[in-house]
């Protein structure tokens, strides 16, 4: 920490200089802008095409596909939104990821907490083991773990069933980010709260859980955002009402194929939300994935 | 309840000590070892007892679920793919190594292992000097950089399967935008459109998952650009070094470990595919596009022939562990060795 603080400083006249010297380049840089105008075209373009074609008629698309709306339709987002379908299916996907976040977010600080902090000959070992999970994915035990949760814990169709193991695949990743996340954090703290009279779960709990929001929240919004836009265990495991916004986008899709601009408007309100909160949470999901690539 | 999961904490961590991967924790704790320390645990003081249990509190949990929902689903999938087993009964038909040599020997499964090395192999050579050209380009002063970086990472949040139901209409034969805007241009487009053709739709899903990745490489390779110290770019400058000397004596070298970090994930990725291929094409047509996912997938959950698709997630596995392991030892393992300036650097700014 003390080491951010004194780095800061360091590099702001640098950083100034540097700006400086750009600046004077900035001339050339409509190429730049070009590439970067294009960039995004290529990017947005898709989407924007499926927000706009929900605004349309489907004669309207038919006629000329890649035009705008003219008029613009309201009837197909209205019809989405007066689709009570819709709504269940955003609630499973909010329930669903809710509860493998707090169950990743819970079980993933305190194990990596032991494996950042005690000494202990098994400490390495077990560490291994979380390592070791990231190269199994869920599509390896897929079928196996379908009969486990529908046969053997009768979780089939249930926000449970499809959380608890997307949670075990997720807690891999998360104690890998997190144990050096705690380990940074100085020595000195924990000394000061021993001779202050606290324990090691007092430390934990008044000093160490504060102080890794910041790690909790990153490794939450990774977990959430997984949980979201899951597909293949959904698939697999859920049915009916219960399905999540995926398989509910993906079923529409199949179903009301010849509605094209119903499948847009469908398409467009089930990525909203998401779009909202990962576009807020963007830094977090960077740093997560820069922890992760850390190691 | 504690000593029961304790055993199982010995049990998960023991075959993992003498696993190949296994360096960091090839520091001399074998099972004997790990004996010795349960005969010693009587002995020791109340505290140490103390710290034990705690280490239990902590620990156990995560294991608990990892062992239920990860380790023994993996273990049955290796059972399973040594019977002849349709999902009902008890597994009696024992038939040895039958169901591998049915997967290996169908041709629709060794395709799909070519159609995975292939979006591998197009993954990364589409999106390395893409995603690094754009991140050069990004990583300058520019009042829009920012909402730039957010533009490129949409498609990265949206759901494979939000991106895949958008394409699979983009691409819809004739009717489809991309076709309306390429007969415009007076370019007539496949007949049996983009994902109808055989020979042409695996290049149609790598291009939608091109599309649908890239901005993660700029995002990741745009924030190692960041951990190069602009001392550097001073001095090169002030030697006279053109901005396209800089980028490649300086800058991307320095980026190597994020480029290798992420060739990694991209790699790991590539072979879990899934989604993006059941949304677009289901892996036809003609098998044209399937992966080994969408492989035992559809044995599995469409012909309940569940020994075959075991067996098929077991050879996915195997694929994806020579894979990680050698790309590990080739190209990681340069990262690993003792370069320790830059590594603290970069750690004490996070």
């Amino acid at each position: 920490m003390s080491a951010t603080v004194a780095t800061g400083p360091q590099h702001t006249p640098a950083q100034a200089v540097r700006a400086k010297k750009r600046a004077r380049n900035q001339g050339g840089n409509v190429l730049v802008y070009a590439i970067a105008l294009a960039v995004v075209a290529l990017t947005l373009g898709p989407v924007l095409y499926g927000v706009l074609g929900g605004f349309r008629s489907n004669a309207q698309l038919a006629e000329n596909p890649a035009g705008l709306p003219a008029p613009w339709v309201l009837d197909n987002y209205l019809g989405v939104l007066k689709n009570p379908d819709f709504w269940q299916y955003a609630l499973n996907s909010t329930m669903i990821a809710v509860i493998t976040t707090v169950i990743v977010v819970v079980l993933g600080i305190m194990a990596a907490y032991p494996l950042a902090r005690y000494q202990f000959r098994m400490r390495e070992p077990i560490f291994m083991v979380f390592v070791l999970g990231l190269l199994f994915p869920a599509t390896v035990a897929i079928v196996p773990l379908f009969i486990l949760i529908t046969r053997d814990l009768h979780m089939g169709n249930t926000w449970w069933g499809v959380a608890l193991p997307q949670a075990a695949f997720a807690l891999p990743m998360t104690v890998v980010i997190l144990r050096p996340f705690l380990m940074a954090l100085p020595q000195e703290l924990e000394e000061a709260a021993q001779l202050d009279g606290a324990s090691r779960i007092g430390f934990f709990w008044r000093i160490l859980l504060p102080l890794s929001g910041p790690g909790m929240v990153t490794v939450g919004v990774l977990a959430f955002v997984g949980s979201w836009n899951a597909y293949l265990l959904p698939l697999l495991l859920l049915q009916g009402d219960m399905r999540t916004l995926p398989l509910g986008v993906a079923d529409y899709s199949s179903e009301h194929s010849a509605d094209t601009a119903g499948v847009f408007a469908f398409t467009a309100l089930a990525m909203i939300p998401a779009l909202i909160f990962f576009l807020a949470m963007q830094k977090r999901i960077v740093n997560g994935l820069q922890g992760a690539v850390k190691g | 309840m504690i000593q029961v999961v304790a055993q199982e904490v010995r049990y998960a961590s023991t075959p993992v000590a003498q696993g190949p991967a296994a360096q960091a924790a090839a520091t001399g704790q074998g099972p004997a070892e790990s004996r010795a320390a349960k005969a010693g645990r009587r002995r020791r003081k109340p505290a140490d007892r103390r710290k034990t249990l705690e280490i239990l509190f902590f620990v156990s949990p995560a294991l608990l679920l990892i062992a239920v929902f990860m380790l023994l689903p993996i273990i049955q999938a290796v059972r399973f793919s040594v019977y002849n087993w349709k999902g009902f009964g008890p597994l009696v038909d024992f038939v040895g190594l039958k169901n591998y040599a049915r997967v290996l020997g169908n041709e629709v499964f060794t395709d799909a292992m070519i159609h995975n090395l292939i979006i591998i192999g197009g993954s990364i050579a589409l999106q390395l000097p893409i995603g690094l050209g754009i991140a050069l380009l990004l990583n300058r002063k520019m009042k829009i950089q920012s909402l730039l970086r957010t533009i490129i990472f949409v498609p990265y949040v949206l759901s494979e399967v939000i991106a895949g139901v958008i394409w699979f209409q983009l691409l819809q034969p004739q009717y489809g935008v991309i076709d309306t805007i390429l007969s415009k241009l007076g370019v007539q487009g496949p007949a049996q459109g983009w994902l109808g053709t055989p020979e042409l739709a695996l290049w149609t899903v790598l291009a939608v998952l091109t599309w649908k990745y890239l901005g993660l490489a700029v995002i990741l390779f745009l924030a190692g650009l960041q951990g190069v110290p602009s001392e550097l770019y001073e001095a090169a400058e002030i030697d006279g070094a053109s901005w396209w000397q800089i980028q490649r004596r300086i800058t991307i070298p320095l980026l190597g470990p994020t480029l290798r970090t992420w060739g990694f994930l991209s790699m790991i990725g590539s072979l879990q595919l899934f989604d993006m291929v059941w949304i677009l094409t289901g892996g036809g047509p003609a098998n044209s596009t399937t992966t080994m996912a969408s492989f035992l997938v559809s044995e599995g959950t469409k012909r309940q022939n569940f020994g075959v698709a075991a067996a098929a997630s077991v050879v996915l596995f195997i694929v994806a562990l020579i894979l990680a392991v050698s790309y590990q030892q080739f190209v990681l393992k340069r990262d690993s060795q003792p370069d320790d300036e830059r590594t603290k650097a970069k750690k004490v700014k996070a």
